[in-house]
């Protein structure tokens, strides 16, 4: 009897507080929760904060891939990375998302590109948003990777043992132009076909094969829709699958040789 | 068992001779347990009190025969003897067990090659920092996208050719060259050669600091390049006007699309 009359005693809001508490138990608790949060997750029940879940919360994670559980005390100072190299691959990722939904809209011939882009722009929700948010992501990433590769530089961090990181960084450089560049057409507005031709127009003075390259970066003699569907193809698919390749060299070649590098 | 150094083997043995020497000295005069007992009171100020009880309580359990106290205990633990029951205990000069044969530095056997380094858990102090960056640069990028919209000009007409027309932004430094020099040095020599310097710079940079006052030269020459680049496209992005013509912005206009 007792028993029943605490719980009349106790005001509504505290009894659903408890019976809240007690559902978030119940969900912590369950065996979906924990084989999803492996041990040392912060969404686990009774998480802690000690030295020993600060480390499992790496150790225990998909984090684990890209970052070791400690890292030198001057790494993690925004004054000395500006955080460079980590917004050009948030960039990266916003691109692919961004990019994606782009895709479902738009057909790369030279009949539909510019009227998807334009359906995109007034009859698609969000639209014209997502296609901004694509573009301007792009010019900034360009901008980043750049300054990354300076502050690289003026630290001295290119030098033993970051030679070959180094290299593939300047690789990762020329990628980013590129996927940047075969995105500049697909519009396939005047400004897209313009700027276009200038860019091809110069590669075909490559050297002795001049006119094959621009041969095999047009798919023909000049611009048309071969060279949309060619650009397409390099922009979705083959320029971010190797960029996405060396980014996982670049990434794990950082921790191999000793993080990032050290104060000067 | 152990193998015992030669050097070490033979001083173990002047030890122990000379320690049945003094023995056999004694013998003559003083009964064997007196001997003991002064042998104990010379090393009591070396030897924490209960380790002497326990090492003596040893040897009673062992017989009591120390008759050939030599110097070998290299490894020999007090209580091996009590499991081996009669084995003699061997006890150094002044009732030790154990004796330091020498020092080694961890410098001459393991190499030591980094120091301890300063530092801190990626979580939260590196992830908190990444959560915040990759915030901002999203909020950035969408509420830019709100008020600036991306260029969409009329569809591709190949027979209108828009004056002037411009490479995207990142090109326009190799445009800018165009109009200084033959295509083939503008469009690929200068450019390529920038490229492979830029490439090879850890492995033709062989200065090992990373002090700014030591590198000199290579800023200078970075620093010189860089803005070689920002100087010739943000003349071709702003200066250059109809016919690729040398133009002032705040005088002609602006011909730049992002």
């Amino acid at each position: 009897m007792a028993k029943t009359d605490d719980e009349v005693q106790k005001p509504l809001p505290q009894r659903m507080q408890d019976q809240m508490s007690q559902l978030g138990d119940q969900i912590q608790g369950s065996q979906a929760w924990t084989s999803i949060f492996r041990p040392g997750s912060i969404f686990r029940k009774g998480y802690t904060d000690s030295p020993r879940n600060r480390s499992y919360v790496i150790m225990n994670s998909v984090l684990y891939h890209l970052h070791p559980v400690k890292v030198k005390r001057h790494a993690v100072k925004v004054s000395y990375t500006l955080c460079l190299g980590g917004l050009s691959f948030f960039l990266f990722i916003l691109l692919t998302v961004t990019g994606i939904f782009l895709m479902f809209f738009y057909r790369p011939t030279a009949a539909a590109a510019w009227d998807d882009i334009y359906t995109l722009q007034t009859s698609v929700t969000f639209g014209l948003l997502v296609r901004n948010m694509h573009r301007w992501a792009a010019h900034l990433m360009v901008l980043t990777v750049f300054l990354h590769m300076a502050r690289v530089f003026y630290h001295g961090a290119y030098k033993p043992p970051r030679e070959f990181n180094w290299v593939i960084g300047v690789m990762l450089l020329q990628l980013t132009l590129l996927l940047s560049f075969t995105g500049y057409l697909l519009p396939w507005d005047q400004l897209a076909l313009w700027a276009v031709t200038v860019g091809t127009n110069m590669m075909g003075f490559t050297p002795v094969f001049g006119d094959q390259v621009r041969f095999v970066l047009l798919g023909g003699v000049e611009i048309g829709t071969d060279t949309l569907l060619r650009w397409y193809v390099l922009h979705v698919l083959l320029l971010p699958f190797v960029a996405v390749i060396f980014m996982a060299i670049h990434f794990w070649r950082v921790r191999k040789d000793g993080g990032i590098s050290g104060p000067l | 068992m152990t193998e015992v150094p030669e050097h070490l083997r033979k001083r173990a043995e002047e030890a122990r001779a000379k320690a049945a020497a003094a023995k056999a000295g004694a013998a003559g005069s003083d009964a064997p347990s007196e001997e003991l007992s002064a042998e104990q009171q010379e090393a009591a100020s070396k030897i924490p009190a209960h380790l002497l009880e326990r090492s003596k309580a040893a040897k009673a359990k062992a017989g009591g025969d120390d008759s050939d106290g030599g110097g070998t205990a290299v490894a020999t633990a007090p209580a091996a003897p009590a499991a081996t029951g009669g084995a003699p205990l061997p006890t150094g000069p002044g009732g030790h067990t154990q004796r330091l044969l020498t020092v080694v530095k961890s410098g001459s056997i393991q190499d030591v090659k980094g120091l301890p380094q300063d530092k801190v858990h990626t979580w939260p102090h590196l992830l908190v920092v990444e959560f915040a960056a990759a915030l901002f640069i999203t909020a950035f990028t969408t509420i830019f996208s709100i008020f600036v919209n991306a260029p969409l000009l009329e569809l591709a007409n190949f027979n209108e050719t828009p004056n002037p027309s411009k490479a995207p932004w990142y090109f326009l430094g190799l445009q800018e060259l165009l109009t200084m020099f033959h295509p083939m040095v503008a469009g690929v020599t200068i450019p390529g050669i920038a490229l492979i310097i830029l490439v090879m710079a850890p492995y033709i940079d062989r200065n090992p600091s990373k002090k700014p006052e030591d590198r000199k030269f290579a800023i200078s020459l970075m620093t010189m390049h860089l803005m070689f680049w920002s100087v010739l496209v943000m003349i071709g992005s702003f200066f250059r006007g109809p016919g690729f013509n040398f133009v002032f912005p705040w005088e002609a206009g602006l011909f730049f699309e992002l």
